[in-house]
């Protein structure tokens, strides 16, 4: 095998002439700000040979490449740093970059050189992070990215004279047309082993003196002497706090503003660097963005596009994702009869088809929204339009405490919680997160669909007033409003109690308009989507064994009792069914009698007998134990009311919402007293109930995976069940007294 | 510091000082749309003014207010040779000199 090094280094690094490394990986560390074209220069460099992970403990995704160097040499390990502005702020982001950047991530090594991606119509801001990356001490490789823009905006950059005032190798790079790329692993190569060319920008000289003295007074290196200077923690031995306070005291007399310096200097060197090597307009950007922006934040206009996005997205997961959903449905309920026909009957049996499949697909049928979402986020993301959402929407947002950038989270939460929840990331401060994350599931999600479809099919189905509108749409509108108020209401709550800080600041950057790359976009999409299946996919699975066993056990081999309650219809059914216990039912039809069995298993299980011992604290709602059990069944999530009531009312769980059987014995159901189980004031009770209920394991999944712990997840579920309950005893009862029951 | 090194090289005019007249400094956020300045200082204390000047917003950086979000805040503002929003607050804590036309 060759060695990496094939022409001696260039700098006059003393340790240069030494022994080349033998070929071994080398690893090499992405950075850049973001919308700086890291992700499309990422994904040139390393194709499909890419995965995506999180930091341990944290929400930050870790992304990781191999990139071939070249053909005698063994391909590179190329980590992704997550988008940053600078390495100083106290941010999750930050943190991860400099823990990389010095090798104290577990599992990857130091990099032996970063590849600065840097945007060519925005140099100083983005060579700002270069100044900071020079101090981690290992060798720098500027990609000088988004040329063909630079040029178009008629702004030349001259790599070679900007390379030779920064003292680093400078690459022009198109990810698109994949120009660039060989240069740039050439330069990289040849970097390996040279240091880092020092800092070259300088502090005033009353500074730069404090920072001598420091230096001399047992200060590391003029690193370390800054860093005590200037870091927001003092040094922790006594002297050089005290040497670092009277330098301060000193420098705050000449100036109040004084802990400013530095990042001045850092600007005041980027200015030198770039005066000789950039010519032409540096006045304007390009001017499409402009004109696109004076339509897409304008005044009247710019609000009216949102809305037209937002009813696109909203359009296409709704009625795409519709068909992909039913066919995974199905396939998996196909996927479990030939699974029940192959197994012989019996425990085991059951729980691979009602637990482990049923989970899975559970899982997946969520798949096609979420990729949906997913595409949709990473396309607006991607094209530049999702910072104008935050833009737009920020005064809003304020106004209950949220940031700009929580606007799209919540919205996806109409779709699903869960990429709602998962888009969350964007938000920097963590409590202004935690406030957004909490408050997404009362969006009313595709899931709940199902219950108001249900109840308004068979309560209020002709319903009309004012001779046109209909009770039913306007009941689906008033519960999209009613999680709407109560979320703006609870976020309010928490960010003036347990989650109280002062407003986020809006610190946003408005990037020019791109074309959204569809590569970058697809492999966004499908790194997000496989890391929730993964994520949610456990904790769904096993939270939906749990489900079955209460569903099932304990067995009993009693004939159940039938109850005079049933509907006549209902009655009719379970009597044709009551002799078939005991022996094996006929697995290929689903007839009377195994529906009826299913629903007297049902009654008897655990959950059946947690339905009955919660019927007094459900009663003052309106609902008695029945609903009860269906209650308990949707905590792993609310569309399983629909299969679980069929159950109950023993119409064979394979019904859906709409099936006519369902809506007939719902209307049918009777109390043990005669009266109607279901009224139109108990379904609007329900529909109230399920709106507020965080009744979803992906969710409470999620949240423990995004906020690492299980408080959050508990307190959610908690929390948003005082709600729901207070709020459909609120419709119950207000109800009674209005005398609508 | 102040306007001592207004990157010259940055091809703009500087302020121009008639005898006898301060350049006209206002704070970012009373700026109006549209009228080119550069900044002078930024007065916050803290996080929020880091990353501002993090952000390229440091003494003599180019600055001007393209125009406020629908419900009047926050503002979009080109800095150096990028756009930012930013809250009227936080605008508030810069202060800028107006360069003449």
């Amino acid at each position: 095998m060759s060695t990496i090094l094939e022409s001696p280094p260039q700098t006059d690094s003393p340790a240069g002439g030494g022994t080349g490394p033998e070929a071994r990986q080398l690893v090499v560390a992405l950075a850049g700000n973001p919308n700086a074209g890291k992700t499309s220069i990422f994904n040139a460099l390393t194709g499909l040979r890419q995965k995506v992970a999180n930091y341990p403990g944290v929400t930050v995704e870790r992304k990781e490449g191999v990139w071939p160097l070249g053909a005698d040499l063994p391909p590179a390990r190329l980590v992704d740093l997550p988008g940053l502005y600078s390495l100083e702020a106290a941010s999750i982001d930050e943190e991860i970059a400099r823990d990389l950047l010095t090798g104290r991530v577990e599992g990857v090594p130091e990099p032996d050189v970063i590849v600065a991606v840097v945007d060519a119509t925005n140099l100083e801001r983005n060579l700002y992070l270069v100044t900071q990356l020079l101090e981690a001490g290992r060798p720098v490789v500027i990609a000088l990215s988004m040329v063909d823009l630079a040029e178009r905006a008629k702004l030349e950059v001259d790599p070679d004279r900007l390379g030779l005032a920064l003292g680093l190798k400078v690459v022009p790079v198109t990810a698109k047309q994949r120009r660039g790329l060989d240069e740039l692993a050439r330069a990289v190569v040849e970097a390996v082993d040279q240091r880092a060319p020092a800092a070259k920008w300088r502090l005033s000289p009353g500074a730069e003196e404090e920072v001598r003295r420091l230096y001399a007074a047992g200060a590391a290196s003029r690193e370390e002497a800054l860093h005590d200077l200037y870091s927001e923690t003092l040094p922790e031995d006594a002297e050089r706090r005290a040497a670092v306070e009277e330098a301060r005291a000193r420098l705050s007399v000449a100036d109040p503003r004084w802990w400013q310096e530095p990042l001045t200097a850092r600007y005041r060197w980027i200015e030198q660097a770039t005066e000789g090597a950039v010519r032409g307009a540096r006045g304007e950007r390009p001017g499409a963005t402009e004109r696109i922006d004076r339509v897409v934040t304008h005044k009247f206009l710019g609000p009216l596009v949102l809305l037209l996005v937002m009813a696109v997205v909203f359009q296409a997961i709704f009625s795409w994702a519709a068909l992909p959903m039913e066919l995974i449905d199905h396939g998996f309920g196909a996927l479990g009869e030939s699974v029940r026909a192959q197994m012989p009957a019996g425990l085991l049996t059951d729980l691979v088809v009602d637990g482990v499949v049923a989970g899975v697909g559970g899982v997946l049928v969520f798949l096609p929204q979420i990729l949906l979402l997913f595409f949709f986020v990473a396309l607006l993301e991607d094209s530049g339009y999702m910072s104008r959402a935050a833009f737009l929407m920020d005064r809003l947002m304020r106004g209950v405490g949220l940031h700009g950038k929580a606007f799209m989270p919540l919205l996806s939460s109409f779709a699903c919680a869960i990429p709602g929840i998962m888009a969350t990331r964007t938000i920097e401060n963590p409590k202004d997160r935690l406030a957004t994350i909490l408050i997404a599931p009362f969006m009313s999600c595709s899931a709940r669909l199902p219950v108001y479809t249900l109840m308004i099919a068979a309560f209020f189905s002709d319903v009309k007033v004012f001779g046109f509108l209909s009770v039913g749409a306007l009941l689906i509108l008033s519960m999209y409003l009613l999680g709407v108020v109560v979320a703006i209401v609870v976020a309010w709550i928490l960010k003036h109690t347990i989650l109280k800080s002062p407003p986020p600041p809006l610190i946003l950057e408005l990037p020019p308009y791109r074309v959204p790359n569809l590569l970058n976009v697809v492999q966004t999409m499908r790194n997000r989507s496989w890391l929730f299946v993964k994520r949610a996919g456990t904790v769904i699975l096993t939270i939906s064994i749990l489900l079955w066993a209460m569903m099932t056990f304990p067995r009993s081999a009693e004939k159940p009792v039938p109850d005079a309650e049933e509907g006549a219809a209902v009655q009719a059914m379970r009597e044709t069914g009551t002799e078939s216990r005991g022996e094996p039912a006929p697995l290929t039809a689903k007839d009377a009698g195994e529906t009826a069995d299913e629903g007297a298993q049902l009654q008897q299980s655990y959950a059946g007998r947690l339905g009955r011992l919660i019927e007094p604290v459900i009663e003052p709602l309106g609902f008695d134990w029945k609903m009860g059990i269906g209650l308990v069944a949707s905590f792993a999530a609310r569309e399983v009311l629909v299969s679980t009531l069929s159950i109950v009312y023993n119409v064979g769980k394979d019904s859906d919402a709409e099936s006519p059987s369902l809506i007939e014995a719902v209307r049918n159901a009777r109390r043990p007293d005669g009266r109607p189980a279901w009224t139109p004031l108990v379904a609007v009770s329900m529909m109230v109930f399920f709106v507020l209920a965080c009744q979803c394991m992906s969710t409470v999944a999620i949240v423990r995976r995004e906020t690492n712990s299980w408080r959050w997840p508990l307190f959610m579920v908690a929390y948003m069940l005082v709600i729901a309950y207070a709020a459909s005893f609120v419709t119950y009862q207000g109800g009674r007294l209005l005398g609508l029951d | 510091m102040g306007l001592a090194h207004t990157a010259l090289n940055q091809g703009d005019e500087l302020p121009k000082r008639a005898e006898g007249f301060a350049p006209a400094t206002v704070s970012l956020d009373s700026l109006d749309a549209g009228t080119p300045a550069r900044v002078l200082s930024v007065r916050g204390e803290g996080a929020v003014a880091r990353r501002l000047m993090e952000m390229g917003v440091v003494p003599g950086a180019p600055v001007r207010v393209i125009k406020a979000a629908p419900l009047g805040d926050p503002l979009e503002v080109r800095v150096r040779n990028y756009h930012l929003a930013l809250r009227r607050s936080e605008a508030r804590t810069i202060t800028v000199v107006v360069c003449d036309k």
